[in-house]
C-alpha cells in the first residue's frame, strides 16, 4: 500500500530539491548591484513612515473572532441547505428548519453579547 | 436512511437527554441575561435552579436501564446518569459556595455562572459519552470553559497565569488525545466506544495500543495524574477558589467516567491493567510525598487532589466490576469532601486575598473563633484522609479491596502506605487550626467576617453526607449495580 505513493514522494523530493536548489543558484550565480532605491522596503512604492512597533487597538481580534464564528457558520449551513429538500421530501421540513434556527440563535445570542458589552465600539 | 424516522428517533431522545437540554438552555439565557443586566442578583439563582433541575432528573433517571440516544452518541441512565447527578450535584454546590464567595472577594462577575453552566454541559456530554467523537466535544467544552473559570479575574497576576498556564498544557494534552483518537478510528474503523471491541478481538494491532497510549495520556492529564500533574497545583491555586473545588470534583468525575466506559468496554482484556497500575503508584507517591511540604492550604489541597486520582486509578487498574464501581463511589466521596474542604477555604479568605497567599500559618488558632469552619475542616480532612466512620474509609477500601482480588496486593500495600503519609499534612492543617496560638497580625481581621447561611449549609450538608456514606451502604450498593 504504501509503494503506491512513492511517486508521490519522487514528486516531493523534486519539489523540494528544485526549490532549494533555484535559491542557492539565485544566490550564486546572480548578479548583485545594490543601490539606495533598491534597497527601501517598497521599491516602486511609498516610503515607510514612521516605525512599525506602532501600538494598536486589539481590539480588532474581537472583530476576527466573530468572523471565524460567522464563517464556520457558513459551513454548517452549506450541507444541510443542499440537503434540505429530502428533509422537506421527508416531510420534517418544518422540525429540521427550526434545528438550524436554534443554530443560528445561539451564534446571536453570542453576537448580541458581544455587542452588549461594547465588543463592537471602538475609539 | 428513513429521514423521518431518523427525525422521530432524534427529537424523541430529546426527552431522555434533558439535563443537558435544561443546562445549555439556562446557559444561553444566562449570558443574554447578563449582557442586559449584568451582575443581577438573580444571576446564582438561575444557574442553580436549572442545575437542581437537572440533578433532580439524573437522579429519577439512576434506576432505569442503561440505553442509549442520539444513534449510540450518549449513554443514557444507569451510571450514566450517576455520574451526571455526581456532576450536576457538585455544580449546585459550588454555584451556592460561589454566589457569596464572588461577592465578598469584590468580583461579582455574572458571566461566571454561565460560563459554569456551559462546563457543565460539557462534562455531561464527557460523562455519558459512547462515541470517541462525543467524547471529544465533552472534553474540549469542559476544558474551554475551564480555562476561562480559571483566569476570570483578570486583576489578579496568579488568576491570568494559572489559566494561561492550564490553557497551554491542556490544548497540549487535546493534541495528544485528538492523535490517539485519530489512531484508534484508523485500527479500528469505527468511532462507536462499544463496537470497538469486536474489531480487535485478536489483540489489537500496535497502531490500536498506540491510539489507546495517546488517549491514556490525555486522560490522565485531565484527572491530573502523575507524570501529566504538572499544571495542578498552579491552577488550583490561581483559580477562584469555589471554582478550584468545582473543577477538582466535577471534571474529575466525567473524565474518569469516560475513562472507566472505555476501559470497560472497547478495551480487550487486561493489557493496560499494568500500566494503570505504575500510574497509579506514581501518582499517590508524588502527590503524597510533595504536599507534605507545602505552606499554602490550596496548593496543598491541589497535591491531594493529584494524591486521590492516584487512589482512583488503583480502582481503575483492577480491571473488574468491583473496581469500576469502586472508583465511581470513590469519586462521589471525592466530590463531597473537596468541595466542602474547597468551600472552608473560600470562607476564609476574608481579606481579599485571593487564596494565592492564604498559608497555613495565617490560618492559626481559626477553629475556636470560627467553630463552625474548624470543624467541618476537621470532618473533611478526617475524610480525605481516609478515618472511619467517614465516607473517605469506605471509598478507599472500595478501591483497594479490588486490586487486592486482582492480584495487585503491592498496589494497595502502597495506596495505604501513602493515605498513612497523607494524614500528617491533612491532620496538621488541625493542629494549626486549634492547637495553634493565633498569628498575631490577623488576629483582628480573622474574626472579622460573617459565614453567610447558605455557605454554612453546604458545608454541614457535605458533613452529614460523609457520615452517611461512611456508615450506611447504600450509596456503595448503587455503584456496585452498575457494571
Amino acid at each position: 500500500m504504501l509503494s503506491d505513493f512513492t511517486p508521490l514522494f519522487i514528486q516531493l523530493l523534486i519539489a523540494i530539491g528544485l526549490s532549494f536548489t533555484l535559491l542557492k543558484a539565485a544566490a550564486l550565480i546572480g548578479p548583485k548591484r545594490a543601490n539606495t532605491i533598491k534597497l527601501t522596503s517598497y521599491e516602486s512604492g511609498m516610503d515607510p513612515i514612521g516605525s512599525a512597533r506602532d501600538r494598536y487597538s486589539v481590539k480588532f481580534y474581537l472583530v476576527a473572532m466573530i468572523f471565524i464564528v460567522f464563517d464556520v457558520e457558513v459551513v454548517f449551513l452549506y450541507p444541510w441547505a443542499v440537503t434540505f429538500s429530502e428533509f422537506l421530501d421527508a416531510g420534517v421540513g418544518l422540525g429540521v428548519l427550526s434545528v438550524v434556527f436554534l443554530f443560528v440563535i445561539i451564534l446571536a445570542i453570542g453576537l448580541l453579547y458581544d455587542i452588549k458589552k461594547g465588543g463592537l465600539e471602538f475609539d | 436512511m428513513d429521514l423521518s424516522q431518523a427525525y422521530a428517533s432524534m427529537t424523541g431522545d430529546l426527552a431522555n437527554t434533558m439535563s443537558l437540554l435544561i443546562v445549555a438552555l439556562a446557559g444561553l439565557a444566562l449570558v443574554v441575561f447578563d449582557a442586559f443586566k449584568n451582575r443581577h442578583a438573580a444571576t446564582p439563582w438561575i444557574a442553580g435552579l436549572a442545575l437542581t433541575a437537572g440533578f433532580v432528573f439524573e437522579v429519577s433517571r439512576i434506576g432505569s436501564a442503561e440505553g442509549m440516544a442520539y444513534y449510540n452518541m450518549l449513554r443514557t441512565g444507569g451510571s450514566a446518569a450517576f455520574v451526571n447527578a455526581l456532576v450536576l450535584g457538585s455544580g449546585v454546590l459550588s454555584v451556592i459556595l460561589t454566589a457569596p464567595y464572588l461577592k465578598r472577594i469584590g468580583h461579582n462577575i455574572g458571566e461566571a455562572y454561565s460560563m459554569i453552566l456551559f462546563a457543565t454541559v460539557g462534562m455531561l456530554v464527557l460523562g455519558s459519552a459512547n462515541n470517541l467523537v462525543t467524547v471529544f466535544v465533552g472534553l474540549e467544552t469542559m476544558s474551554i470553559c475551564l480555562y476561562i473559570l480559571t483566569g476570570f479575574i483578570r486583576s489578579g497576576p496568579g488568576s491570568t497565569e494559572s489559566a494561561f498556564k492550564y490553557f497551554l498544557l491542556g490544548a497540549f494534552s487535546t493534541g495528544f488525545f485528538l492523535y490517539g483518537i485519530a489512531l484508534l478510528y484508523g485500527a479500528t474503523g469505527t468511532m462507536d466506544i462499544s463496537a470497538m471491541r469486536d474489531t480487535v478481538a485478536d489483540g489489537g494491532s500496535i497502531v490500536f495500543w498506540a491510539g489507546v497510549a495517546m488517549l491514556l495520556v490525555g486522560f490522565l492529564f485531565k484527572v491530573s495524574a502523575a507524570p501529566f500533574h504538572m499544571w495542578t497545583p498552579d491552577v488550583y491555586q490561581g483559580a477562584p477558589t469555589t471554582i478550584t473545588g468545582f473543577m477538582s470534583t466535577a471534571s474529575k468525575t466525567a473524565a474518569f467516567a469516560s475513562l472507566i466506559l472505555i476501559l470497560n468496554v472497547a478495551l480487550p482484556g487486561e493489557r493496560w491493567s499494568e500500566v494503570l497500575a505504575v500510574f497509579a503508584v506514581i501518582t499517590m507517591v508524588l502527590g503524597n510525598v510533595i504536599a507534605l511540604s507545602q505552606s499554602n492550604i490550596k496548593r496543598m489541597l491541589a497535591y491531594s487532589s493529584i494524591a486521590h486520582a492516584g487512589y482512583i486509578l488503583v480502582g481503575l487498574a483492577a480491571g473488574s466490576a468491583d473496581g469500576y464501581s469502586g472508583a465511581l463511589f470513590y469519586l462521589m466521596v471525592y466530590t463531597i469532601m473537596n468541595i466542602g474542604a474547597f468551600g472552608v477555604i473560600a470562607l476564609l479568605e476574608w481579606d481579599k486575598k485571593e487564596g494565592s497567599e492564604q498559608t497555613l500559618d495565617s490560618l492559626a488558632g481559626i477553629g475556636y473563633k470560627k467553630p463552625l469552619l474548624g470543624w467541618t475542616m476537621a470532618v473533611f480532612m478526617f475524610s480525605l484522609a481516609g478515618f472511619p466512620p467517614l465516607g473517605g474509609f469506605l471509598g478507599k477500601w472500595a478501591v483497594f479491596a479490588p486490586a487486592v482480588e486482582a492480584g495487585y496486593v503491592w498496589l494497595a500495600i502502597v495506596g495505604v502506605l501513602t493515605s498513612a503519609v497523607s494524614a500528617y499534612y491533612y491532620l496538621r492543617v488541625l493542629v494549626v487550626f486549634f492547637m495553634k496560638p493565633e498569628d498575631a497580625q490577623s488576629g483582628a481581621a480573622a474574626t472579622n467576617f460573617v459565614i453567610p447561611k447558605s455557605s454554612a449549609a453546604v458545608l454541614i450538608f457535605c458533613v452529614v453526607l460523609l457520615f452517611l456514606l461512611g456508615v450506611t451502604t447504600y450509596a456503595i450498593e448503587l455503584t456496585g449495580s452498575f457494571f
